[in-house]
C-alpha cells in the first residue's frame, strides 16, 4: 500500500516544529507501524535527508518507550495496543496519516516525535516504592495476600509508563499513571504501611511537574495500552483524602 | 605478561563455599563506604538491583542507561517467571536440585561453585521481591503460586501473569528510585557508555555520551560495574530490544577484559516467524505455551494443505516422537534444533517454509476455549496483532530466534573481570548458564548478582587494593575522550552510499546462516572470511546522517553496529575453535548417531577466555579449566 504521512518535525526543544509531508511506498500489512517508519527513514537517508526521530526499544509492547499520536489518538486506532504493536493492516492504501509526539506541558518535545518523560520518574522517586532495603526480608509466604487483592494490584502494576494517558487527556493529567502505582502498592499489605506518605508525596510531585487535573472524562483509560482502569483514580482520590485527614 | 584465569572459587564442600566466602571476606568500614565511588552501567535487573543495593550500603553510586528511563531495560520483556528453590510445592525441590538442573541444563560448561551459589540465593530473591511489593501470582489461601516451566520436573517458577520480568524490573527500579530520591544514586538516563578508562591496570572510570546533547563526559570511580546485557543483536534479528548492544562490553574487552565463550548463544524455540525483509525484530511467545500446545509439521515435505485439512495420520508430532518423556517441553536448544531439522527437510510451514505449528486444538478440546484463554489470552492476542491469525482456530506458526547469550565478559567467583576493578553482572557476564540457559533462570541470575552477590564481593576489591580515585584530568581520561570523539567523527565523515541498517542486516544474515543454530567448520571459515570484508566496506561506505552534537539515533546505531562488526569475528572464531557440540553451540560434525549434541569433555571442558591483542592482531585464547568436584558429567538425555 502507499500512504501519505504528515509528520511533526522539530529540531530540538528550543526550535519550533512543523508538519512535513512524506510518501510511504510499498508498505505491506505485516509491517508494524514503526517498521513502516523504518522504511521511510531508510529512504530519507538514501536521499540525504535527516531521518525522523522516534523513541522505541523493545518493539513488543512492554518497555513503554514508544508513543506516537496517530491521527489524533495516542498509539493509534487499535485498542490496548502500543505503537510498536500496531500493524499496518489497520490502514489501507491511499490513507493520509497524521503523526505527532505526545503533547503536554510536562512532556517537552526533545526532537521530532521524542518527548522528555522524566517527570514520571520524578513522581516515582517521590514515593512510588516500598521503603525496604536489600536483605532481611521475611519469607515470601510469611505475609498472605488475598488472591483478589494480588490480582487487582497486578492490574494496576501492569502500567508501562508510556504516557499515553497524559497525551490523551485534555488536561494533560497524569492521574491514571500515578493512581496505578499508588493502588498497586497500597493494595498489598507490604505497601499499606506507608500508603499515606506515598499518596501525599506522589500527588504533590505530580502537581509540581505541571500535569493537569482529572475531570473524569476517561480518555486515559480508552487509550491505555494495558487497559488500566479509571477506577484506580477513584481509589487514589479516596486514599488521598484519607491521608489528608489523618495527617493534617 | 601472562594472564591467569583463576576462578577463585573457595575451597571446601560445595554447599559451604558461599557461606565460607561471606564469613571470611573483609568488610569495608561503614563510615568509609561513602568514600568509594561506583559506576554502574545499565539499569536492567542486574544494574538496577546492584545500584540500589550498593547505595543502601552507603557507597556513592552513579548509574547510566541509554533508555529514557531506568524502568525500560530489556529485562522488562521477560515473560515466564523466575526460579527459586523454595520447595513450596513439596514436590522434592531443593537447592541441590536447582543447582543440578542448572548445571545439567548448561551442558556441563558452567562453574559448579557459581551455580550452587545462584541456587542458594534464589530463595532470598523471592523474599526480597515480595517485600518490595512485586505482585506475584497468589493462590486463594494467600500464598505464592508456582508453575513448572521450561521442562523442569518440579514447580519452582514464581510468576506475575505473563509479565514477570516487568514486575521484577519495576521492583528494582522502585528501589533504585528510592535511592535516587535520597541522593545516594545519581542517575544518568539517555546516556551511553562509549569507553572504559583504565588507570594503572585498574578500571577507574568511563567516557559517556549524552544522547540528547551529544556531550562527551568523563566520570571517574573506584570501581566500574557493567550490567549491559547480551549481544544477541549481532544476528540483526533477535528477540532483544532495538537498543540492546555489545558496545560497553566490547569496548571494555578492547581495554583488557577477556571475553568468555562468545559462541554460546541461545536460540529460543517459540518465536513468531520472519515475515519479510522489513522485519526489525522477532517476537517471543512465552515458552509456557508449550505446556498445552503440541508442536507438529506435515509428515510429507511440500504438503501445502491448510493445517485443519491435514489429518492426524499425516502429521508428525516430532518432539513427542523423539523425546517421549519430555515431549513438547524438551529444553530450548533441543527443541530449536529439531524445528530447524524438519524445516531443512522441506516440511516447514508458512511463508518461506520456516515455521512449525504449535497447535492448541487438543488442549481446547480437553479443557475449553475459555480455559486456554484464561491461561494464554494475552499471548494469543499478541499473536493475532502481529500475524492477523486467530490461534484458537488455526495453529500458531512458530520458529526459533536468537534470544539470549550465555557468553560474556569473563569474571571470577567475585564477579570481577581479569581487569581489576571491573565487575560484570547479569547477562553481560558469562558465568552461570554454561552453554545453555534454562527458562526462568535469567531473571534469577540478574537479581542474584545485583542484590546478593556483588554487594558482598565488591568490598573485597576495596579492602584488598590501595584506594585510588583518579581525577578526570588524568591523561588516560583525556586519551579515552579523544579516541571516542575521533571514532564518532570518523563515522560521520564517511558519507558513503549504504545505510547502517543495510550493513547490520547483511552482517546478521551471515551470522545466522553460518553461525546460527547449526555450525560447521566450513560455514564458520566462510564467515571468518566474509566478516572483515563487510566491516571494511562499512567503514568506507556507510552513510551516517546528522552531527555529533545533537540527538542522533542514526549515529548511536552506527557506533553499535561498528562494534558488532568487530565482535562477530570473535564469536565465529570461538565457535570454530570449540570442536564439540554443547548446549546452544551445535557443530554438525559433532553429534551422536541420533543427532544430539556430542560433547568432548576430555578436550573442551574449559572456559575459552579471549584476550584482545590490538587492532589487526588475532586474539589470544586462554583456558580456565572447569573443575567438577561434586557432579559427574553425563550426556544430557531428555528422552
Amino acid at each position: 500500500m502507499n500512504l501519505t504521512l504528515k509528520v511533526w518535525r522539530q529540531k530540538d526543544a528550543s526550535s519550533s516544529g512543523r508538519f512535513v509531508e512524506y510518501e510511504a511506498r510499498n508498505i505491506i500489512e505485516e509491517m508494524s507501524f514503526l517498521e513502516m517508519l523504518d522504511v521511510v527513514n531508510e529512504e530519507l537517508v538514501a536521499k540525504g535527508e535527516d531521518p525522523i526521530a522516534f523513541d522505541h526499544d523493545c518493539r513488543e509492547g512492554i518497555c513503554g518507550t514508544c508513543g506516537i499520536v496517530i491521527d489524533g489518538s495516542p498509539h493509534g486506532p487499535w485498542d490496548a495496543t502500543t505503537t510498536c504493536q500496531l500493524h499496518m493492516r489497520a490502514f489501507k492504501s491511499g490513507d493520509v496519516i497524521t503523526i505527532e509526539p505526545w503533547r503536554a506541558k510536562a512532556f517537552p518535545v526533545i526532537r521530532d516525535l521524542i518527548v522528555d518523560r522524566s517527570a514520571f520518574d520524578r513522581i516515582i522517586q517521590a514515593g512510588g516504592f516500598i521503603s525496604v532495603s536489600t536483605g532481611g526480608a521475611p519469607d515470601g509466604n510469611a505475609i498472605p495476600v488475598s488472591k483478589d487483592d494480588a490480582d487487582m494490584a497486578m492490574d494496576a502494576a501492569q502500567c508501562i509508563g508510556c504516557g499515553a494517558c497524559v497525551a490523551a487527556c485534555k488536561n494533560a493529567s497524569a492521574m491514571l499513571f500515578v493512581s496505578a502505582k499508588v493502588s498497586h502498592l497500597g493494595l498489598l499489605p507490604q505497601g499499606e504501611v506507608e500508603q499515606d506518605r506515598r499518596v501525599l508525596n506522589m500527588v504533590r510531585a505530580m502537581d509540581a511537574e505541571g500535569f493537569g487535573n482529572c475531570t473524569n472524562i476517561g480518555s486515559c483509560e480508552a487509550v491505555c495500552p494495558k487497559e488500566i482502569s479509571v477506577d484506580f483514580i477513584g481509589r487514589m482520590n479516596r486514599d488521598y483524602r484519607r491521608a489528608l485527614l489523618r495527617n493534617e | 605478561m601472562t594472564i591467569r584465569f583463576e576462578s577463585k572459587v573457595p575451597s571446601g564442600p560445595l554447599s559451604q563455599k558461599w557461606t565460607k566466602y561471606r564469613h571470611e571476606v573483609k568488610l569495608v568500614n561503614p563510615a568509609n563506604k561513602r568514600k568509594f565511588h561506583v559506576i554502574v552501567i545499565g539499569s536492567g535487573l542486574a544494574g538496577a538491583s546492584a545500584a540500589a543495593t550498593l547505595a543502601e550500603l552507603g557507597y556513592n553510586v552513579k548509574c547510566f542507561c541509554f533508555q529514557d528511563s531506568p524502568r525500560r531495560a530489556h529485562s522488562i520483556a521477560a515473560q515466564g517467571g523466575i526460579n527459586a528453590a523454595k520447595n513450596y510445592r513439596n514436590d522434592g525441590d531443593s537447592i541441590y536440585r536447582l543447582f543440578y538442573d542448572t548445571i545439567k541444563g548448561g551442558d556441563f560448561r558452567s562453574r559448579e561453585g557459581n551455580v550452587h551459589r545462584l541456587a542458594e540465593v534464589s530463595v532470598n530473591i523471592i523474599d526480597q521481591c515480595v517485600a518490595q511489593g512485586v505482585p506475584f501470582a497468589r493462590e486463594y489461601g494467600g500464598l505464592l503460586d508456582n508453575r513448572s516451566f521450561g521442562g523442569a520436573q518440579v514447580s519452582r517458577t514464581f510468576y506475575a501473569r505473563g509479565q514477570t520480568g516487568q514486575q521484577l524490573l519495576l521492583g528494582a527500579y522502585q528501589a533504585l528510585s528510592r535511592q535516587i530520591s535520597l541522593g545516594a544514586v545519581k542517575m544518568y538516563p539517555r546516556t551511553e557508555m562509549l569507553d572504559l578508562v583504565v588507570v594503572n591496570g585498574h578500571a577507574k572510570g568511563v567516557i559517556t555520551r549524552d544522547l540528547v546533547t551529544g556531550e562527551i563526559s568523563a566520570h571517574a570511580s573506584d570501581a566500574v560495574v557493567l550490567a549491559t546485557g547480551g549481544y544477541g543483536n549481532v544476528f540483526y534479528l533477535s528477540t532483544n530490544a532495538q537498543g540492546s548492544n555489545v558496545t560497553a562490553t566490547w569496548r571494555a574487552h578492547k581495554k583488557g577484559a577477556a571475553f568468555a565463550n562468545p559462541c554460546y548463544t541461545q536460540i529460543h524455540p517459540t518465536c513468531i516467524p520472519v515475515s519479510g525483509e522489513h522485519q526489525s525484530k522477532l517476537t517471543l511467545m512465552s515458552e509456557s505455551l508449550r505446556n498445552d500446545g503440541r508442536v507438529w509439521v506435515p509428515k510429507k515435505s511440500g504438503d501445502v494443505r491448510q493445517p485443519q485439512d491435514i489429518p492426524e495420520e499425516d502429521r508428525d508430532y516430532y518432539l513427542e516422537r523423539k523425546y517421549p518423556s519430555y515431549g513438547n517441553l524438551a529444553p530450548r536448544d533441543i527443541s530449536s534444533r529439531a524445528a530447524k531439522q524438519v524445516c531443512d527437510e522441506g516440511r516447514g510451514v508458512g511463508p518461506g517454509g520456516r515455521g512449525v505449528y504449535l497447535d492448541f486444538g487438543d488442549a481446547i478440546r480437553r479443557f475449553s476455549k475459555e480455559k486456554i484463554e484464561e491461561r494464554y489470552g494475552n499471548l494469543f492476542e499478541m499473536y493475532e496483532r502481529i500475524t492477523g491469525e486467530n490461534a484458537y482456530e488455526r495453529p500458531m506458526r512458530i520458529y526459533p530466534a536468537v534470544h539470549y547469550t550465555m557468553g560474556g565478559l569473563w569474571v571470577d567467583y567475585t564477579l570481577m573481570s581479569n581487569l581489576p576493578g571491573l565487575f560484570v553482572i547479569g547477562e553481560a557476564n558469562f558465568s552461570d548458564h554454561g552453554a545453555n540457559r534454562l527458562g526462568a533462570s535469567a531473571l534469577m541470575q540478574g537479581l542474584a548478582d545485583g542484590y546478593f552477590i556483588l554487594p558482598y564481593t565488591i568490598g573485597e576489591y576495596f579492602t584488598s587494593t590501595p584506594k585510588l580515585l583518579p581525577s578526570t584530568d588524568h591523561e588516560e581520561f583525556k586519551k579515552a575522550e579523544e579516541e571516542v570523539t575521533a571514532s564518532t567523527n570518523r563515522l560521520l565523515s564517511v558519507k558513503g552510499k549504504r545505510t547502517v541498517t543495510e550493513f547490520h542486516r547483511q552482517l546478521g544474515k551471515l551470522m545466522w546462516d553460518k553461525c546460527g543454530m547449526a555450525r560447521t567448520a566450513e560455514s564458520l571459515k566462510e564467515a571468518l572470511e566474509k566478516i572483515p570484508a563487510i566491516r571494511e566496506e562499512f567503514h568506507e561506505n556507510v552513510n551516517v546522517m546528522g552531527d555529533a552534537t545533537e540527538l542522533n539515533q542514526h549515529l548511536e546505531r552506527a557506533g553499535r553496529v561498528a562494534d558488532y562488526m568487530e565482535f562477530a569475528e570473535l564469536l565465529v572464531l570461538d565457535a570454530l575453535r570449540r570442536e564439540e557440540s554443547c548446549g546452544g553451540h551445535f557443530r554438525e560434525e559433532y553429534q551422536t548417531e541420533d543427532g544430539e549434541a556430542l560433547r568432548n569433555d576430555e578436550e573442551f571442558s574449559y572456559v575459552a577466555c579471549w584476550e584482545y591483542q590490538g587492532e589487526g592482531n588475532p586474539p589470544v585464547m586462554h583456558k580456565e579449566p572447569l573443575v567438577y568436584e561434586e557432579v559427574r558429567m553425563t550426556q544430557r538425555s531428555y528422552k
